[in-house]
């Protein structure tokens, strides 16, 4: 019987994670293509790369599974970039203390972001409003916001110990950005399969209905799991801006896109209900390294576009024929 | 056997009227614990009305109803499953997405804490009870870590009853529970029925089906037009005279 259980758990590792073969599959192409790839430096390069698109992904991944979209987050993205960066720059030019400036502009972008997610929750959760229809709007209106506070230019003059801190690398090896993917994933993780949160958020995402009458707080849920994805990309502007020492009107533009792309080929189902921390994160790092290995291979970086929109297209496809067949079962 | 066991349920004139129609006229019915009570009648009789103002989801026009000797007067279907009645819906209520255990336990998870501060859920201690449960009531599923769409429309019927067993529902309201069921997964879910009355559960159940209302029924009420037309002992009546009474060729009280 244990025996069973645990090949059981390995087969199930080989089919449900079939998506991480295709990541393989990638990574494996590109080492083969050229030996250079299989260096520390392009590793780096691929996380650096991806985490902003990860950050959001993991939200959206929270937001899908119950149920909603987010697509709000690449101007909230943005939007959280430039407030940081004009706090950042006005307390830079008024005390000039790096330290004061910095703090309070990283503190400002994370407050923008999920004071924006919350009022996304408010809005769903309370008035009822489509979140499909909600987070356009925030998405018009994050933007637009952003490109009047900047007449659509990028914000200088920032503190430049805040590239330092952006481009920072643990005892000169570990860039910044791999401490931060891998605390955030794991406590991601740890949200979504081991507190009451993330099982509601799986409750409210298979049916909604069923999780009221049990009782669950779906009000205060919904506006958490909004809040959640406001913040990772409030999160994902501050990194932009600290790495550039920039804040950029154009930060995160088609971003929402990119992290449902990233989350639905994690097996992250639109309906609702289904997918994983994991599943998105090797969801978000196909598309991080296909970024990296085509431009390493001199290929132009648009046929990154091309072959993740593949990919997804592919992917749902998989998903719906091994779904489907269970539903007939 | 009725005099020696308890009334857990006393329904005293209950009467409903939407408008102009009297759903519900005057009824009045005892149920006792450990009984399996049928509740017949043709489409509009009445019954679901009945049963909904049991559950809490319709507020009576009039009548009194006692639980256990104390006034009942439900004011939703959440507060009825706080003081022991629970209604078995058709739809199930389940999320398919999650496993037995989870849907046992569905907003009553039980955490425990780590590192002092975080409440982390006690998967490992409420696949154990659920599994239990399930051992107990003789339900037939491998493992509560199955997710609940795998399972047949029987078994999930079953931990949909197990959820409100475990949750020490004392009446269960079942409204057509086996309408959806192949012949062996009913007569699975007729033998659960029976193995609860076993263990003090009252059940009242509406179906449509009197082979089921006979299979497991103690006592059969018919209701005609919104009114009660008969008390009947299933022993002692026969489905020929449950039909006649059902369509209004014959009245006995």
């Amino acid at each position: 019987m244990e025996r069973r259980v645990r090949m059981s758990k390995v087969k199930e590792i080989f089919t449900r994670r079939w998506i991480l073969w295709v990541l393989m599959a990638i990574i494996g192409f590109f080492a083969l293509a050229m030996p250079r790839f299989w260096s520390v430096q392009s590793f780096k390069t691929i996380v650096v790369y991806t985490t902003e698109p990860l950050l959001l992904a993991l939200g959206q991944t929270f937001v899908i599974i119950s149920g909603g979209i987010d697509l709000s987050v690449g101007s909230l993205l943005g939007f959280s970039s430039v407030t940081g960066a004009l706090i950042s720059k006005t307390l830079w030019s008024a005390t000039s203390d790096p330290n004061i400036s910095i703090a309070l502009g990283i503190a400002t972008g994370l407050l923008v972001g999920t004071v924006l997610g919350i009022v996304n929750g408010v809005i769903i959760a309370k008035l009822r409003v489509a979140p499909f229809v909600v987070t356009l709007g925030m998405m018009g209106i994050a933007r637009g916001a952003t490109y009047l506070l900047t007449a659509g230019h990028s914000i200088f003059g920032l503190p430049s110990q805040l590239a330092k801190l952006g481009n920072f690398e643990l005892a000169g090896v570990l860039p910044v950005q791999v401490i931060i993917l891998l605390i955030t994933v794991l406590l991601c993780h740890f949200m979504l399969s081991e507190t009451r949160l993330g099982r509601y958020i799986y409750a409210i995402g298979g049916n909604r209905t069923a999780a009221s009458r049990a009782g669950i707080p779906i009000t205060n849920c919904i506006i958490s799991i909004y809040a959640i994805s406001g913040f990772l990309a409030g999160f994902a502007g501050v990194l932009t801006m600290s790495r550039f020492a920039t804040g950029s009107p154009l930060a995160g533009v088609n971003a929402e896109l990119n992290s449902i792309a990233a989350a639905v080929i994690g097996g992250v189902s639109l309906s609702g209900g289904i997918g994983d921390i994991l599943g998105s994160v090797i969801g978000a790092f196909i598309t991080g390294v296909l970024l990296v290995g085509l431009v390493m291979l001199n290929v132009q970086p648009y046929w990154q576009m091309v072959v993740v929109g593949g990919i997804l297209i592919i992917a749902v496809f998989v998903d719906q024929l091994r779904y489907g067949r269970r539903t007939h079962e | 056997m009725s005099n020696v066991k308890k009334c857990v349920l006393q329904v005293e004139g209950l009467t409903k009227h939407f408008g102009g129609v009297h759903a519900v006229e005057n009824v009045s019915f005892k149920l006792y614990e450990g009984e399996v009570l049928g509740l017949v009648g043709d489409n509009g009789a009445g019954k679901s009305t009945l049963i909904k103002m049991i559950a809490g989801a319709v507020v009576p026009t009039k009548g009194q109803m006692y639980l256990f000797g104390q006034p009942y007067r439900p004011s939703s279907p959440r507060d009825a499953r706080e003081m022991g009645v629970e209604t078995i819906y058709q739809d199930l209520a389940l999320c398919d997405n999650l496993n037995v255990e989870a849907n046992v336990f569905l907003g009553r998870e039980q955490t425990r804490k780590i590192l002092g501060i975080m409440r982390t859920l006690d998967k490992r201690g409420m696949q154990d009870k659920a599994r239990e449960t399930l051992e107990k009531l003789d339900i037939d599923i491998k493992s509560a870590t199955i997710p609940v769409r795998k399972l047949s429309g029987g078994q999930r019927q079953s931990v949909a009853i197990a959820r409100a067993v475990f949750w020490n529902a004392r009446i269960l309201l079942m409204d057509e529970p086996t309408s959806a069921l192949g012949v062996k997964e009913r007569n699975n879910v007729l033998r659960l029925v029976r193995n609860l009355a076993r263990r003090d559960v009252s059940i009242i159940l509406i179906s449509h089906n009197l082979y089921d209302v006979f299979a497991v029924a103690d006592r059969i009420v018919v209701m005609r037009r919104g009114r009660k037309v008969a008390d009947l002992t299933t022993s002692e009546t026969s489905e020929d005279e449950v039909v006649k009474l059902m369509v209004g060729t014959e009245i006995r009280t």
